[in-house]
């Protein structure tokens, strides 16, 4: 896709440890369109938040990308050395964290954070970058935006200080933001308005998104599109509608058969038997081999690449060409 | 211990009186006296009532700070209430745990805690962790006497079983909690609760640290087990779609009270009061029916410092003069109860 925003090709994410090297996360190939809004699920150790790390650069050592590249705008971003990546980020790839309180520094005042993350973006004065401070913080929502600026993160509760984060990630103007599980830490009154507030600013600003999230009721009314992630893998992308409604994958069908549903009444929850392996021993072919319902020989040999599956793209056997055809 | 043999059958099993828990948060003596600091409280839970029937789920619901955690603690005898009573099969537990009966009591109702990180002692195998319980309330035949060997084997034996009803194997009794998932420690915590037979189990959060996909196995397994051996359950969650699932009534729970307390089929096709509606908005569809949603304004303030009247009107759409002074009550409103000004006025 040649004018996609972001453009991930074969992202290999390895860890060396003294027992042998991790891969953490394999063969990822993926792009988001500028102004979309992708989703990424999975359940937890999938590898969503560390595709999240490895795309902003900020994977923790002695996590690496080890093949693969990742370019933004055409330009290869994986391999840039740290200072010039620091210009990128916040710049053109703003980042949100799950933990408001964490990724606020204590000790200062919101309006400096703010402030600082402007000018080192942006060429203005301190006055301007002021004056910008407080009309992002009036955009997110926050009441008094102009007395609150000199006030410090502990005095914000959790669903306002997560406003301040969006306040920075969107401060510099950037291209593309990566949000990891931007709700999960707030209340669901706080999370609809906070999901409501990132798409809407997102939309304002012409900003795409990837959102990383476990939660499939937050993707379904956010995303345009969603890559559904297991055992380091992508293993469903498409359209939102069609994974949901029509998944192909065997392991997004249990995903969403495992929801509880607000409009239906079911006895017993349709359940994926067992676990996510252990990176230590993904098991050989598909890694859902183990669990899945309709596993045959070929799902325990050979993994499966992403195959086109009616309007989404699944890694499963079951829609390879040879066996559509026979049956 | 089966229900049929007690007089009065139809009782429930578990009933509340007006229950509050009041914490004391002021600060240290001495900044009391220096900086005239007045004392404080949090009323963490305000004056609940509610009873739970054999056999049956009651839900609470809530926010973060809501009392929910601290209702289940009160339950329980880990906190012992301000105010009002708890009574259990007819008994008032405050007055049983400080007897000698106690130890009796607690054998029939046992928690299950949301972190199964946090719950399990990492140093303990499993054969221990489940069997602790069976050697505390002496459930063991062999308890006294007739020697450590045949204790030991019995014991083995009753977790191996615990260990199976609950979807997990016999061999796994030899490892620690480490060697085990999520979802599987929230089992081992499950068998563990159920070593001692109870006829009443609170499950504060049990899922919430779970994956939707290992979720639903907990839950299933949660279901499997009231049916068969008849279990009571007070369940604990901020997730709807989870209380929906598994419960028979539901309390909605905020700042403390009980808003809303109704029928699950009630609760979620007629939900009455403006918080019950705006939870229940809030929550993300997955269907896209392209509901309207109305992301409600405001955040849960501060139990330091709850608002006049119903503590509800700052958020509240239908809030007027009245909802600003008076605090309303629980009342009966065609099956379900609601302490809502609007719904007593017919306004809502």
């Amino acid at each position: 896709m040649p004018n996609a925003l972001l453009e991930v090709r074969n992202l290999r994410v390895e860890f060396p440890t003294r027992r042998g090297t991790l891969v953490a996360l394999d063969d990822i190939s993926f792009e988001i369109a500028p102004g979309e809004i992708l989703g990424v699920v999975g359940e937890s150790g999938a590898g969503k938040s560390l595709t999240g790390a490895a795309i902003i650069g900020l994977l923790d050592p002695p996590g690496r990308v080890a093949s693969g590249e990742i370019r933004f705008d055409g330009r290869r971003i994986d391999n840039l050395p740290y200072e010039e990546m620091r210009k990128v980020r916040g710049r053109q790839i703003g980042a949100i964290f799950q933990d408001p309180l964490t990724s606020l520094n204590p000790l200062y005042t919101v309006g400096r954070q703010l402030v600082e993350t402007i000018m080192t973006h942006l060429p203005v004065t301190n006055d301007e970058a002021r004056k910008r401070a407080i009309r992002l913080l009036e955009e997110t929502g926050i009441p008094a935006a102009e007395a609150r600026i000199d006030q410090y993160p502990h005095q914000f509760s959790g669903g306002m200080r997560q406003r301040v984060v969006i306040a920075l990630a969107l401060a510099a103007e950037p291209r593309l933001i990566v949000a990891d599980e931007p709700t999960t830490a707030l209340d669901v009154s706080i999370q609809a308005q906070i999901i409501s507030l990132l798409k809407r600013l997102c939309k304002d600003h012409g900003a795409a998104v990837m959102l990383v999230t476990h939660d499939m009721g937050v993707i379904a009314e956010t995303c345009d599109r969603v890559a559904v992630m297991y055992a380091g893998r992508i293993a469903e992308i498409g359209p939102v509608h069609d994974v949901i409604h029509v998944p192909a994958h065997p392991y997004t069908v249990g995903l969403m058969g495992s929801i509880p549903a607000m409009d239906e009444d079911r006895e017993r929850l349709l359940q994926i038997d067992g676990a996510m392996p252990r990176l230590t021993a993904i098991p050989t072919g598909c890694a859902f081999n183990p669990r899945c319902p309709r596993v045959f020989e070929r799902c325990k040999v050979e993994r499966p690449e992403l195959l086109p599956a009616g309007s989404t793209r699944a890694a499963c056997w079951l829609h390879a060409p040879a066996l559509r055809e026979a049956a | 211990m089966s229900a049929v043999l007690k007089p009065v059958a139809t009782a429930p099993l578990v009933e509340v009186h007006d229950l509050a828990k009041t914490f004391d948060v002021s600060a240290p003596w001495l900044n009391r006296v220096v900086e005239r600091k007045p004392r404080q409280f949090v009323h963490a839970v305000d004056g609940i009532s509610f009873s739970i029937q054999r056999g049956k789920t009651l839900a609470l619901v809530g926010e973060s700070g809501c009392g929910k955690s601290t209702v289940a603690r009160l339950l329980v005898g880990l906190y012992a209430p301000t105010q009002g009573r708890v009574e259990f099969d007819g008994v008032d537990t405050a007055t049983t745990f400080k007897s000698k009966d106690a130890l009796a009591l607690r054998r029939r109702m046992q928690m299950i805690f949301q972190d199964p990180y946090a719950s399990l002692n990492p140093r303990w195998k499993v054969a221990d962790i489940v069997g602790e319980p069976l050697k505390e309330h002496g459930l063991l035949q062999h308890a006294s006497g007739t020697g450590a060997r045949a204790d030991k084997d019995e014991m083995k034996a009753r977790v191996a079983q615990l260990l199976q009803s609950v979807g997990l194997a016999a061999a796994d009794v030899e490892k620690f909690p480490h060697q085990f998932s999520g979802g599987q420690r929230q089992r081992i915590s499950i068998a563990r609760a159920l070593a001692t037979q109870p006829e009443f189990l609170v499950c504060d959060e049990p899922t919430s640290a779970l994956d939707v996909s290992v979720q639903a196995q907990v839950l299933n397994i949660m279901k499997d087990l009231q049916r068969k051996q008849g279990l009571t359950y007070l369940f604990i969650s901020h997730n709807l779609a989870v209380v929906r699932h598994v419960s028979d009534q539901v309390g909605v729970m905020y700042l403390g009270r009980i808003v809303e307390l109704a029928d699950k089929g009630d609760l979620f096709a007629r939900p009455r009061h403006p918080y019950t509606r705006m939870l229940l908005d809030a929550i993300p569809d997955i269907h896209m029916s392209g509901r309207a949603r109305t992301p409600v304004q405001g955040e849960v303030p501060n139990p330091l410092n709850p608002p006049s009247g119903c503590s509800f009107h700052p958020r509240c759409p239908h809030a007027n003069a009245r909802c600003k002074a008076e605090r309303p009550a629980l009342k009966l409103f065609g099956g379900a109860l609601i302490a809502c000004h609007g719904v007593e006025e017919g306004r809502i």
